[in-house]
């Protein structure tokens, strides 16, 4: 049947599950057939190989199209194949039903919306009919039709199939799935598939191709939970700091007040960036954009953005319900990767309550004091992660409400949080994260600065490669010291092997680095030093933060300004011809942006000035703040 | 949220998720409306920009005016190209157009070998492929991240799990990973989407005086077009609806035997 169709509007993602041999891969054969959907030729040619290789033709060669698995007459792995009807597109997920290729067999049906489970009408419920029911339920399917499949073996027996239906109705129910309905079929000969068969005229429900179109529903995103926007990616292509995500739940738009775990910042949405859209200042659930905030704040990969009056918890011990698919097991003790939305932490088992073999339900006792859940098996359990995670249950916001653990180099396990009494994280930024407060000595910073006789203070010199930093700063030290006072150089290099020996020079780390300089030398400060940094430092968000963290009047920032000419034709590390070359990549002035200070305490123009004068004018400055000095010791 | 959408939001996600994750991160373009479909989506993901350098593989044996429409964009868009190939195999004429190679062999050489040049010459450990589950059967079986050892080797039957958009971004030393933005587009859906976004593409796509049309693009010695009326893309919307053809009917190196092509993607061909 030659079927032509407008526009469909929806896409519907089925996965056809259950035990090994009980016709999977034949029935979605089939229903190609029966539906008009297999390519010409398609038919021919996998009849024409069965021939050659002296094999009775299988429709399960449609799907599995790994010769290994035509050798065998298995899925391997799971497949996906498309189809229209009138109503809809349909993306078919082809899984495994051998016990040994369940995560391919949980790969498809994480993926799906919907499910056909088939049970074998002679081998009836089987060990994977039972723990593909559970893990559907697992996984969030809620839509599942279970099709009775070779009906023809028992003679289309209705005393069978009700049997069946029956048996494997109680299973469900016991774990919580309420099954749309249940179908007798023959895959091998169409019964019921596209058309009612005449064989069962007992049988009063729809076929299954009428099931697909009448009883599924594609998912709608539920718009009126809470905003969640994990943070994917900081972008700085070009002047604009840039959060990339994807709103994973609700919706959110310009003006809304935004709050970030961990670090419990505020800020406030200026823009909804997007390229070649149309123009709109919100976005919806699914949507994958770009956000700018009006007051820049520290956020990077694996921060998630809430609104104020709706944050998610954020704690490090959860409860949840996980299945595990590693080759080695899930082991007390030990310590894995916790994958949650975009955040990454260290996670290990907590307790356990209890183990269960996911088919036949039981609680799994274990010998001996080694705690551990192994491979395809289900758990109940605690975990606890090395900082606190934001999330939230299952039952509230399905994508922050599920994880993966992460064993060497392989996802090894999913899971789901289950409800509990989690305290409520309020949005009051005083109750900030965990309880850490800032100690305080006996000695205070006016005490130190009063025996010094000069404040502790920042000197942040910025400019591009080849101004002149350097040079100044280790001349300012020099004058200083003589000056009799405490004074430090914190070089970017010296920087580098140790504390920050682990950042590179992305983008990300470049914006690390320069955070990571700026809170030790707010310590330095604190401690009643003069502290001179010599960093390029080219964005004006990162110079900002270390400003905002420094006490009122202790950041100097000093702009030492030369034109980019002058920079090249100086040259001193050979840095701008390797740039012209392309050696070097994203160079500040050259191939990378420079944002110049708006604000500067000071502007040097190092084309105009000598070094010596140049460092008398930081000092005079320096001088200039201290004479409000006037403390007695 | 319409389909399109849908298929749109998720590419630009797993697109960011590689930015994100991959060092030495490339993406493969053939020149093809796949590929040209990616690059678009790369713009999308970036707001405008392809931070990411496009990896063309050359086998001399492409159609002129896929070159010119290469280099085009490329200045157009400002993009950084990296082009690859096999040359030694070029300059002995052990290929399929010579008749010293058969067309699987030719593609081996000029295709795959050629690239896991590039990527070991630019130290890629990542790279992102247009390929789509809906061309043909063992890309059915694709992963979004899907790991190829130092041999580029891709063992099929031991796929990592890939749940609720979590991937594999963890691997050994040397390995690498091939990303798939696309896998879960159909060739009808590329077509609606450049239809909705109104993308460039090379017109051999369209049918000429002639009554033919290139369905699916490779080498010239390879790739045949097909009988067609549809000169623009509504038009081949429209054919595509209707067509029982399979995309890559036109591609000769797919069917030299049963597995051949199966052989070939195990052992590195995107």
């Amino acid at each position: 049947m030659q079927q032509t169709f407008s526009n469909p509007t929806e896409q519907l993602k089925i996965v056809i599950v259950g035990h090994v041999d009980h016709g999977k891969s034949t029935f979605v054969g089939r229903l190609f057939n029966d539906t008009g959907s297999l390519p010409e030729g398609k038919l021919e040619q996998l009849k024409l190989i069965a021939e050659r290789r002296g094999v009775p033709f299988e429709w399960a060669n449609l799907m599995d199209a790994l010769q290994s698995e035509r050798d065998q007459n298995i899925t391997i792995d799971t497949t996906q194949i498309w189809f229209q009807t009138k109503k809809r597109q349909y993306v078919i997920i082809d899984a495994p039903g051998h016990k040994e290729f369940l995560k391919n067999m949980v790969t498809g049906a994480a993926n799906a919306e919907a499910a056909l489970l088939l049970i074998d009408a002679n081998e009836g419920v089987q060990e994977q009919s039972r723990r593909h029911g559970y893990l559907l339920n697992l996984l969030g399917i809620k839509q599942i039709a279970v099709l009775v499949n070779k009906m023809d073996l028992p003679n289309y027996s209705q005393a069978r199939f009700d049997e069946i239906e029956k048996e494997y109705r109680a299973f469900l129910q016991s774990v919580g799935v309420i099954p749309k309905l249940f179908i007798p079929i023959s895959a091998y000969h169409g019964d019921n598939i596209a058309t009612l068969s005449e064989k069962m005229l007992w049988y009063k429900g729809p076929t299954v191709l009428q099931t697909l179109d009448e009883e599924f529903r594609v998912s709608q995103p539920q718009e009126n939970l809470p905003l969640r926007f994990p943070i994917q990616d900081v972008y700085r292509f070009d002047e604009r700091r840039i959060l990339a995500g994807r709103v994973e739940a609700g919706s959110i738009k310009v003006g809304d007040k935004l709050i970030f775990s961990p670090t419990n910042k505020t800020s406030t949405v200026k823009t909804i960036e997007r390229w070649n859209a149309q123009q709109s200042d919100s976005a919806a659930t699914g949507e994958s954009i770009g956000v700018t905030l009006t007051e820049q704040i520290f956020v990077e990969r694996g921060a998630m953005a809430a609104l104020e009056t709706s944050p998610p918890y954020e704690l490090s011990r959860f409860k949840a319900r996980l299945f595990w698919l590693g080759r080695n097991a899930f082991k007390k003790g030990k310590t894995y990767k916790l994958k949650l939305a975009t955040q990454e932490v260290e996670c290990e088992i907590d307790t356990v309550e209890k183990i269960i073999d996911s088919s036949t339900l039981e609680t799994i006792t274990r010998a001996g004091s080694e705690v551990f859940i192994g491979r395809n098996e289900v758990a109940e359990l605690r975990i606890r992660t090395k900082r606190p995670v934001a999330f939230d249950a299952i039952s509230e916001i399905v994508p922050t409400g599920r994880f993966v653990i992460v064993d060497g180099f392989d996802v090894s396990g999913g899971g789901v949080i289950l409800d509990d009494n989690y305290p409520r994280r309020t949005s009051d930024s005083l109750h900030k994260s965990d309880n850490i407060f800032w100690s305080h000595g006996k000695v205070t910073a006016q005490q130190r600065e009063g025996r010094n006789n000069h404040k502790g203070c920042v000197v942040w010199l910025t400019g591009l490669s080849g101004a002149g930093k350097s040079t100044i700063a280790s001349e300012l030290e020099r004058e200083l010291f003589n000056q009799g006072k405490h004074v430090y150089v914190l070089d970017g290099d010296n920087m580098r092997h140790g504390l920050n020996s682990d950042l590179g020079f992305s983008h990300k780390d470049r914006t690390e680095n320069i955070r990571r300089v700026g809170e030790v030398a707010k310590l330095f400060a604190d401690a009643g030093v003069v502290v001179v940094t010599a960093f390029i430092s080219p964005y004006r968000s990162d110079r900002d933060l270390v400003r905002k963290i420094t006490p009122e009047g202790r950041f100097v920032e000093v702009f030492v300004n030369a034109p980019v000419e002058v920079c090249e034709q100086r040259d001193p590390k050979g840095l701008y011809a390797k740039a012209r070359a392309g050696e070097i990549k994203e160079f500040t002035g050259i191939s990378a942006p420079y944002e110049a200070p708006e604000k500067a305490e000071l502007e040097i123009h190092t084309d105009k000035l000598t070094v010596p004068e140049a460092v008398g004018r930081i000092v005079e400055y320096l001088k200039q703040q201290d004479e409000d000095l006037s403390y007695s010791i | 949220m319409d389909y399109l959408s849908k298929l749109e939001n998720q590419s630009i996600y797993i697109m960011r998720e590689a930015f994100n994750k991959f060092e030495k991160l490339g993406m493969l373009w053939s020149i093809g409306k796949d590929s040209s479909v990616l690059l678009w989506l790369a713009r999308k993901a970036f707001l405008g920009h392809v931070p990411i350098p496009l990896v063309h593989v050359d086998t001399s044996y492409k159609i002129p005016s896929m070159i010119e429409y290469r280099d085009r964009l490329v200045k157009e868009w400002n993009l950084q190209l990296i082009v690859g190939g096999n040359e030694a195999v070029l300059k002995e004429g052990r290929t399929f157009p010579n008749g010293k190679a058969t067309r699987v062999e030719c593609c081996g050489t000029l295709k795959k070998d050629a690239l896991k040049a590039v990527l070991d010459k630019h130290k890629f450990n990542g790279v992102i492929v247009g390929v789509r589950r809906d061309e043909e059967p063992t890309r059915a079986k694709e992963r979004y991240f899907s790991p190829r050892d130092k041999n580029m080797e891709w063992n099929v039957e031991d796929q990592p799990p890939e749940l609720w958009d979590q991937f594999k971004t963890d691997f050994e030393k040397d390995a690498h990973i091939r990303i798939h933005p696309l896998l879960h587009w159909t060739e009808l859906n590329i077509w609606e989407y450049v239809e909705r976004e109104n993308i460039p593409l090379i017109p051999l796509y369209y049918a000429n005086e002639k009554g033919e049309r290139f369905r699916s693009i490779g080498c010239y010695p390879c790739t045949f077009p097909i009988k067609s009326k549809a000169s623009n893309v509504r038009e081949i919307i429209e054919e595509l609806r209707c067509t029982k053809t399979p995309e890559r009917a036109g591609r000769a190196q797919d069917k030299e035997s049963e597995d051949a092509f199966e052989k070939l993607r195990r052992d590195g061909y995107m």
